[in-house]
């Protein structure tokens, strides 16, 4: 078992988590009540990672964040070190990677909210920040959840861009899908069976995690 | 104070077409009336601050809060105004309690919620104050918004057809309810309805509106029977509306003469429409008096008119009685009367009786085509087509 895999893993979609979150939720909200020239295509270019083959969306990255890249090339003048292959470059491409996944659901959480109650949040006299922090939060609180969940399993699983961007360095870019890929290649069938088990158990409590409590934010006692 | 109330003006041709003035003093409720798609819940949307319109302005107690000239235009924050929405609109996740005390957000802490509380006692509702909006009944949940409508102690209260959520039993005992607490409210009230017999019962003024225009307002009562137009006749659902000719006025009795089917017709002095004109005239239906068969009754001399029963139709208690007079192909005298004055006299199909049309209930207006502006006009006439 590759505990160091595992752990690079966790704190990759961590890291995911925390930059995409404030990101989703912002875009989302835009996206779900604003209308403006161009959000069709915006629409559009924010899913193009779901229909895109991961090796592609892989290619792209490590071009555009690649040392001959005005991106590479400032991170390498600041820290001494290229962007790709890096903990930094994996986060980055992590990020782009689950946008979809994150702003979906989120949008269409704050899509679910009444246009009236937002109006009666305003007539009560509502600052807007009382009025995103007590009524539009709570109530796109399933989609935002469903963000969380939905980030947090695709990028533990996530294995073609990983691949790509960031190699296979222990500690560094070598997240649990690839350690299971390279132990079934050294026919180590016992250890990939095992972190396979492990991170089937992981998704499946974090999936079961979402269900259970959207189910108790719809039960009417909740 | 001159200033004292709620005035509104209102243009714009795009995209929702509006053309409306009306003024509302402070306790006062007025009622918008108009079928759908009439403009009346963008105009509240308007006066709220939720909807900016193009040109107009808007003026509460000497506060101007809109104004498209110079660039005026509070935040519905600003503007301070109770709003209850067609659906209610409570905040779901949030008790009866939280959802007044989310109003109430100028006091602090403990006098907050005492405050909520209150209210709450006020709309009949103490003891359910826990209860989250799906925990109540539409009725309830229409108390809430009522309280957290109140709870700011609005300049201005708004209600966006606040009854038509609920069921019948429920909306009566609603009306009596906002009717008592009406009488304790300083503010001005606009109440928006596509029921008449809720601007009847609950407004003291009521504005009838068409398409973005505001055709005529006045006292419920007073529109209900003098109607500026036959479009506004139409849309309050007048059903007696035909067309004669002024043959003449005799002012000393105050007395306006009509032709009507060969019929010469005492009405209300009303000398604005000139001898020899042609006009549209209306009457209530409360004002048509049937002739009793068996033996004369009083009034029986003002303008008689007989004609023959073409439809009887029992509506409870009551029959409504269509009446052809004249040809058959002209439209009908409509009236309802009781059920048992039907029976005493033989009323059914084919029979023949008179009736009065009092005097004081003929009301004349311009005729029909020179007063309906060419867009109304040119509507595929939801109310119907002007009698001849």
């Amino acid at each position: 078992m590759d505990w160091t895999a595992l752990r690079l893993s966790l704190e990759l979609a961590a890291w995911t988590i925390a930059v995409l979150l404030p990101l989703g939720i912002w875009l989302g909200r835009v996206l779900a009540w604003r209308q403006f020239r161009g959000k069709a295509l915006t629409e559009a270019l924010l899913a193009l990672p779901l229909v895109l083959p991961p090796t592609v969306l892989g290619y792209y990255l490590l071009v555009a964040l690649g040392g001959a890249s005005p991106l590479g090339a400032l991170y390498q003048s600041i820290t001494g070190q290229p962007l790709v292959f890096s903990f930094g470059g994996l986060l980055i491409a992590s990020v782009i990677f689950n946008i979809p996944f994150a702003v979906q659901p989120i949008q269409r959480g704050f899509e679910a909210i009444p246009g009236e109650v937002r109006d009666a949040a305003a007539c009560c006299g509502l600052s807007r920040w009382r009025r995103f922090w007590r009524i539009e939060l709570p109530l796109a609180w399933p989609g935002i959840l469903s963000a969380l969940v939905l980030t947090f399993a695709h990028t533990l699983g996530e294995f073609g861009v990983v691949l790509m961007v960031g190699g296979s360095i222990p500690g560094e870019t070598k997240t649990i899908a690839i350690s299971i890929y390279e132990r079934v290649q050294a026919f180590d069938t016992v250890a990939a069976g095992f972190m396979s088990a492990v991170l089937l158990l992981i998704s499946l409590f974090a999936i079961g995690a979402t269900y259970f409590s959207s189910a108790r934010l719809r039960r009417p006692h909740g | 104070m001159a200033d004292a109330g709620l005035h509104v003006r209102l243009q714009q041709a795009a995209p929702i077409p509006l053309d409306a003035e009306l003024a509302c003093a402070p306790g006062e409720m007025l009622a918008l009336v108009g079928p759908s798609g009439s403009g009346k819940s963008t105009i509240l949307r308007a006066i709220a601050g939720l909807l900016r319109v193009r040109d107009g302005r808007i003026a509460c107690n000497g506060a101007v809060w809109f104004d498209a000239r110079t660039g005026v235009d509070w935040s519905p924050q600003r503007r301070r105004i109770g709003f209850v929405f067609q659906q209610y609109a409570l905040f779901p996740h949030l008790s009866a309690l939280a959802n007044v005390m989310e109003a109430l957000l100028d006091l602090s802490g403990a006098a907050r919620e005492q405050r909520a509380r209150d209210l709450l006692a006020r709309v009949h509702l103490a003891g359910l104050e826990e209860r989250l909006p799906r925990e109540l009944s539409g009725g309830q949940q229409q108390r809430v918004a009522v309280a957290r409508a109140l709870a700011r102690r609005p300049n201005v209260l708004l209600l966006d057809e606040p009854f038509s959520a609920v069921d019948r039993a429920t909306r009566e005992r609603l009306y009596k309810e906002l009717a008592e607490l009406r009488a304790e409210l300083s503010m001005p009230v606009v109440l928006v309805t596509h029921d008449l017999d809720e601007a009847l019962m609950l407004a003291d003024r009521m504005c009838v509106l068409a398409h973005g225009r505001t055709l005529q307002a006045g006292p419920p009562f007073d529109v209900l029977s003098r109607p500026a137009s036959v479009q506004v006749a139409r849309l309050l659902g007048v059903k007696n509306v035909f067309r004669a000719g002024v043959l003449g006025h005799e002012h000393e009795r105050e007395v306006t003469w009509i032709e009507w089917r060969g019929h010469r017709l005492e009405a209300r002095l009303q000398p604005a429409f000139a001898a020899g004109s042609q006009v549209t005239w209306a009457i209530p239906q409360g004002q048509i008096v049937l002739h009793r068969r068996d033996r004369p009754s009083r009034g029986e001399r003002e303008n008689p008119v007989s004609g023959v029963v073409a439809q009887f139709v029992r509506l409870g208690e009551n029959a409504a009685v269509t009446l052809e007079v004249g040809e058959a192909t002209r439209p009908p005298l409509f009236l309802t009367i009781p059920l048992h004055v039907a029976r005493r006299n033989n009323i059914d199909l084919g029979a023949r009786v008179t009736v009065s049309l009092l005097r004081d209930g003929i009301h004349l207006m311009p005729p029909d085509e020179a007063h309906m502006p060419a867009r109304a006009a040119a509507e595929p006439a939801a109310a119907g087509r002007p009698a001849r």
